[in-house]
């Protein structure tokens, strides 16, 4: 049985040999799907702060895949029709620089997260559920009706945008810049699980009473395990609307949603490299099985639910067991 | 705006509500006795428009249609409560979402498979079609009254047989506590496959219903389930009577919604601005409808406390 530290560095190893093999043979297609693999980890990487560690069932996460990518798509076409975003109370330009547009998308999807907190949060169980599903709908409905921004067409950006010394239409230089933001996140998440907040956050899931009598506040726990959440599947959206030069509704829809969620449980709740793998399984399957046949979802419907009936753990438990506290 | 035409848009949301308390009836009751969010109710919904599309298109009799609808959909949730479902009662939400999600990639993409991506039809019978003259001159879709109709003594019938009959007696005792029933001598296992299969076919024959008058096609169900769960977070989980007011509160705030918004929104600014943000409005209206009630009563209008 591998130890779950050293099953990660493998995982992270085939993040870095597959995109450089395929650019040393030249397959520029395989280095867009590593591509896209990265930036449904980290989709899924932020669903699993909420899920994992704070136990919080969101099944609206699409709302910050979205608002991440619109602040891509908002942000550049006004930079691309050279409009300014807005006039009034002060003048606002578009942008093409990306750390400009991910610390947008970070602000605004936290901010989401914070409204949508708050109320889903008076409840749980499958009420919270139902409510997040719920506020990710209403989104989705307002991107359509949302005329000014493409409305059901979505948003084209004929350029990809840019970053500082980097030429982010070269597919290898914008996987790199994904990858390192993965992983940022990543090593931010492991030093999250061991912090006091982290801990506090573990044990207002298992016993959120005992967590109150020693005067902690579980529910603002849980808040902030949210917002943080929401912040990293928005920066997650800004780069996927980037990967594809396209926002949509379809960023917004509950198949997203769902799909995020699938990351997380194929690879294993609560494991930093969890959703990861996940993330990774899924791009293959998609690409493999999308490949024999057209209606490669019921097989993955059935993959689905064998892991939930059958599997313990996602992919990481089975290969490695039970997780270790505090490893 | 007239009269004739507010309460031509209260009969529609009234329409749309009572077809919303179908879908949420099932669902707020196999929460309520089994404890299982199921996700795949909008495929029984679209299990049940299909059957009733494919049985229309072959012999051209409603009545066979919706009878189709009825049994496609019951069998449906029979089959898959018994191969998947009742694995799932003793597990924790997120197994039952994961589940339950993987169910609507099955069912969706299986039903692509046998009928195609283009959408069916399924024409309004003879007999129904047309408007009908209600007291005060307004003309109305007589089969958009038959379902008023038809979804209220569904309402009615549901009632009863939960406060009347021995089944009834069963279901609400199953909601109360599951291991003194199943001491008693009742076979719990058989009780929670009638409820789910009753569950669907109450799905599957909204979707039929409505399948007349919308098109009937693949990922119908999924909006709609979205709807009802709106519903069932305002009308409280495991209510029937929340169910009911709940759906019908959805059903007219969207539709009045609609129009009122984009009307009203004109006293204030030019008429183009009002419509345009008047329609994004309006669909967020029935969301910010379930905000208000949850910051009021986060368990619902007739929930019990969690």
């Amino acid at each position: 049985m591998i130890r779950e530290h050293q099953l990660n560095k493998i995982i992270l190893s085939i993040f870095l040999i597959i995109p450089l093999w395929a650019f040393v043979t030249d397959e520029p297609f395989t280095i867009t799907l590593m591509t896209r693999a990265t930036v449904f980890a980290l989709a899924a990487v932020g669903l699993n702060i909420a899920l994992g560690l704070g136990g919080l069932v969101s099944l609206g996460h699409a709302v910050f895949f979205g608002i991440g990518g619109y602040s891509m798509g908002i942000l550049a076409c006004h930079a691309q029709t050279y409009t300014p975003l807005m006039e009034w109370p002060m003048l606002v330009s578009g942008s093409k620089s990306m750390p400009l547009i991910w610390i947008n998308a970070v602000i605004m999807s936290a901010l989401a997260a914070l409204l949508i907190g708050i109320l889903s949060l008076r409840t749980s169980g499958v009420y919270f559920i139902m409510i997040t599903l719920a506020f990710g709908q209403m989104f989705f409905f307002f991107s359509i009706s949302w005329s000014a921004y493409g409305g059901e067409d979505g948003l084209s950006i004929y350029i990809r945008n840019e970053f500082p010394g980097l030429n982010t239409l070269v597919p290898i230089q914008y996987y790199a810049l994904c990858l390192a933001l993965l992983c940022t996140v990543l090593w931010i998440n492991s030093r999250l699980i061991n912090s006091p907040f982290g801990l506090a956050l573990n044990a207002a899931r298992q016993v959120p009473e005992r967590v109150e009598t020693v005067g902690l506040n579980p529910m603002r726990l849980k808040l902030a395990a949210f917002i943080i959440s929401g912040a990293v599947t928005g920066l997650a959206g800004a780069l996927f609307a980037d990967l594809n030069r396209f926002v949509s509704p379809t960023m917004f829809s509950w198949q997203t949603s769902g799909e995020i969620m699938v990351f997380v449980i194929i690879g294993g709740v609560g494991r930093l490299f969890g959703p990861v793998v996940g993330a990774l399984m899924f791009v293959a399957l998609e690409h493999w099985l999308g490949g024999l046949s057209d209606f490669w979802h019921i097989y993955l419907g059935i993959l689905l639910l064998g892991i939930v009936l059958f599997g313990r753990g996602g992919l990481i438990g089975m290969i490695c067991g039970e997780a270790r506290q505090h490893e | 705006m007239t009269f004739v035409l507010l309460a031509e848009q209260i009969l529609n949301g009234v329409q749309f509500g009572i077809m919303l308390f179908l879908m949420a009836a099932g669902l707020t009751l196999i929460f309520g006795v089994m404890g299982l969010i199921n996700l795949a109710h909008g495929s029984l919904y679209m299990i049940g428009a299909f059957a009733a599309a494919a049985v229309a298109g072959m012999t051209g009799s409603f009545i066979m249609a919706l009878l189709a609808a009825l049994i496609a959909s019951a069998a449906a949730g029979a089959l898959v409560e018994l191969l998947v479902i009742r694995r799932l009662y003793n597990k924790d939400h997120l197994d039952q979402v994961l589940a339950t999600f993987a169910l609507i990639l099955i069912f969706s993409e299986g039903t692509r498979w046998v009928f195609g991506s283009f959408p069916l039809f399924l024409d309004i019978p003879a007999s129904l079609s047309g408007p009908m003259t209600l007291p005060g001159g307004i003309q109305y879709p007589l089969y958009r009254l038959v379902l008023i109709g038809a979804g209220l003594s569904v309402a009615l019938g549901l009632g009863l047989m939960i406060t009347k009959t021995r089944i009834g007696i069963q279901i609400r005792a199953g909601k109360n506590d599951r291991e003194m029933i199943a001491a008693l001598g009742i076979n719990i296992s058989g009780l929670y496959t009638l409820i789910f299969s009753l569950g669907a076919a109450l799905a599957g024959l909204a979707g039929a219903l409505v399948g007349a008058i919308q098109s009937v096609q693949v990922g119908m169900g999924e909006p709609v389930l979205i709807l009802a769960f709106v519903v069932i977070v305002i009308g409280g989980i495991g209510s029937i009577k929340g169910a009911l007011i709940g759906a019908l509160l959805v059903g007219l705030t969207d539709t009045l919604g609609g129009i009122f918004l984009p009307e009203l929104l004109k006293f204030v600014t030019d008429p183009s601005t009002a419509t345009s943000i008047g329609s994004s409005l309006s669909s967020m209206a029935i969301y910010i409808l379930m905000g208000a009630i949850l910051i009021w009563r986060p368990t619902g209008l007739f929930g019990t406390k969690l």
